[in-house]
């Protein structure tokens, strides 16, 4: 499929450039203009796929689904379907949290959402789709889905209303079913150059992270020794999923930019479920979003959640590292 | 007199609408204020669950997304 873009690569580099196909810097060259292009082409298609899905299952009707709906025990699962498939922005995280709650979806329900919605994003799949295949992608992406639906099962079993700031639980006591959202009613055709704009915007946005992310991945490849990582941090040991997990919470770094040097980092030794945890805890648990999550809830409810969701990522990065070896 | 609402708790996305509101009044030479909610119990109010939030005259107009210069500029005319 994206044979044409290895001959544009070769043709640029080797022919017009000039750099020799055997040198060092020639073959980073060839990597990073590839990939780059690979990647760019892939977020496209995928973002634009969801804004179109986003367009006809807006957030609003999902809430109201989860709502309405008689789910015998599905609604977490659902709740993580849904995180998966909305568009993920840090900044919107409370405002929906409250709406959840507010609308009347159990803390639960909403936290599987809220587990879900970074961890599973368009901006990841592409970029994973881009790295590691479509295989590695629906593991991730599986996963993610499966450890929300868990996690805020979980969550929700543990009755942490209390946890939450004094004035969430005032919101709590009258709680009410909010008018319904107005529907657009503009046509396919009508909504296609909105949701073309809002894809480019998206791609433009992360642009510069691809370009960095992919950048130190093509240097990487190059001057990282084979197996490197393997010999350090991948040898089976244990400890390593844990180790990779714990040092990835705190930190944030967007998708895009940590998609290509996790790639490295597999194709020098690491195994694929340790960096599948040390992503998902990039993306999922991050002290950002700790700080804007405080508004909501009390330091002890973030402490039970993020513990809840680390415990669950250190154990798929156990079960994925078990699974991929056979 | 125009009154523009930006909603969002602080994020680039919300401030990239917020100076795309202020450009857009300058450049259509309409008389409106823009005001800047980043409080989020006064965000309930409007009932939202995404932001940034463009709102003209306590009218949600743009939601979740970035509102461009020229969009408002269209949305202000009218």
């Amino acid at each position: 499929m994206f044979d044409w873009i290895q001959n544009f690569s070769d043709w640029l580099i080797y022919s017009v450039l000039e750099i020799g196909a055997e040198t060092h810097l020639g073959t980073a060259l060839n990597f990073f203009v590839y990939d780059t292009l690979k990647i760019l082409i892939l977020l496209f298609v995928i973002v634009f796929l969801m804004g179109i899905v986003n367009a006809y299952l807006p957030i609003e009707r999902l809430k109201d689904f989860l709502n309405r709906k008689k789910l015998y025990g599905l609604e977490y699962f659902f709740a993580s379907l849904f995180g998966a498939i909305t568009p993920f922005c840090s900044c919107s995280s409370v405002p929906l949290f409250i709406g959840f709650v507010q609308g009347g979806i159990p803390l639960g329900v909403t936290f599987a959402f809220l587990i879900t919605s970074p961890l599973v994003n368009e901006i990841a799949i592409a970029m994973f789709i881009g790295m590691f295949g479509i295989k590695a992608t629906l593991i991730y992406a599986i996963s993610g889905i499966i450890l929300g639906t868990i996690g805020g099962w979980l969550l929700g079993k543990f009755k942490l209303e209390p946890l939450l700031s004094d004035w969430v639980k005032k919101i709590l006591e009258n709680k009410h079913q909010q008018r319904e959202f107005e529907e657009e009613k503009n046509t396919f055709l009508q909504r296609l150059p909105g949701i073309t704009r809002g894809a480019w915007e998206i791609v433009r946005g992360v642009l510069l992270y691809v370009i960095i992310g992919i950048g130190i991945g093509a240097v990487m490849h190059g001057y990282v020794p084979e197996n490197f990582f393997g010999h350090y941090l991948g040898g089976g040991q244990w400890w390593t999923v844990p180790l990779a997990v714990f040092v990835a919470v705190p930190m944030y770094a967007n998708a895009a930019a940590i998609v290509p040097v996790i790639q490295v980092f597999v194709a020098k030794g690491v195994p694929l479920g340790t960096a599948i945890a040390f992503m998902m805890a990039t993306v999922g648990l991050s002290i950002p979003e700790a700080t804007l999550l405080k508004k909501v809830m009390t330091l002890k409810l973030i402490a039970i959640f993020f513990g809840v969701v680390t415990l669950f990522i250190i154990f798929s990065g156990f079960l994925f590292n078990l699974l991929l070896i056979v | 007199m125009t009154q523009i609402k930006v909603l969002g708790p602080g994020c680039p996305k919300c401030k990239s609408t917020y100076s795309n509101a202020q450009e857009a009044v300058k450049q259509s030479g309409v008389e409106a204020e823009v005001i800047k909610v980043d409080d989020i119990q006064e965000m309930l109010k409007y009932n939202v669950l995404t932001t940034p939030v463009l709102m003209i005259d306590e009218e949600i107009k743009i939601k979740g997304r970035v509102a461009q210069v020229r969009e408002i500029i269209e949305l202000l005319k009218k």
